[in-house]
């Protein structure tokens, strides 16, 4: 069987799978952030293996806005954990359970 | 089975296999590291799939900048490895359960579908996909690098000492 859109949806949704599996079951804040670093990779697969096989380029526009997005978003996201550890000395949500700093 | 497919055969398992070892890893450091490999197995995946300008933004950003700033952020944190902990049976099976319903259902939309007959021709090259970004998605553009400087001012407020 050739590969087609299907083999890549399906890719996609298992490395989806994987960055959700990786949220539930770690209790590192990195890892859980890497975690969904790997389902928005899974998405822009999604998002690409369409584009090629509906021949039409928005997909990839779309891909290159999410690219752009979640760098942001880490800068922050990373910056927001690094103000945390400093005032908790913790990266482990287990020990972050107050909303008060 | 052609070249083609043994490519996205190697590239989709060293994707998959990288992105295990990416969350069942304890050492944050190894993490990020094959979180690269993922990435950069990924960007395989683009190629194959014509995209040449998103593969290269891929390696560019993700491998690049995005994974340099996760490496910083760990060794800053200095963390330790994380402890074994027990984990609760009955918490573990909801989990799995819920993370395998979503993909099974997934899975099975995908594979139970009209597969596409059109055959692919498109080649995400770096000239049509700037056209299109400086015409129809102009002000989305736009609107991006001003999201991106609200970003910074945010991190450069974010990492202040005294954070009030």
């Amino acid at each position: 069987m050739n590969v087609g859109l299907e083999h890549y949806l399906t890719v996609s949704a298992l490395l989806f799978a994987l960055g959700l599996t990786g949220v539930l079951i770690r209790r590192n804040l990195l890892i859980m952030y890497m975690s969904i670093e790997l389902m928005l990779n899974a998405a822009n697969l999604a998002f690409v293996a369409m584009s090629r096989f509906t021949n039409n380029l928005n997909g990839q526009v779309m891909v290159f806005f999410i690219i752009t997005v979640a760098a942001a978003e880490v800068a922050v996201g990373l910056a927001l954990i690094v103000a945390l550890y400093r005032k908790r000395q913790t990266a482990h949500v287990e020990d972050l359970t107050s909303m008060k700093l | 089975m052609s070249g083609y497919d043994i490519a996205f055969y190697a590239f989709s398992i060293l994707t998959l296999l990288c992105g295990v070892i990416v969350i069942t890893n304890r050492n944050p450091v190894t993490s990020a590291m094959f979180l690269v490999l993922t990435i950069v197995c990924m960007a395989g995946l683009f190629v194959l799939l014509r995209a040449f300008f998103l593969a290269a933004v891929q390696i560019l950003v993700y491998a690049g900048a995005v994974m340099v700033l996760f490496l910083f952020v760990i060794m800053l944190l200095d963390l330790k490895e994380e402890a074994l902990r027990k984990i609760r049976k009955v918490r573990a099976v909801i989990g799995a359960l819920a993370v395998i319903a979503v993909v099974g259902i997934i899975i099975n939309v995908i594979w139970n579908s009209v597969p596409a007959t059109t055959t692919p021709t498109l080649v995400g090259a770096t000239a049509p996909l700037g056209r299109l970004l400086f015409t129809n998605f102009l002000l989305p553009f736009e609107i991006l690098s001003l999201l991106l400087l609200v970003a910074m001012l945010g991190v450069i407020l974010l990492s202040k000492k005294d954070l009030k």
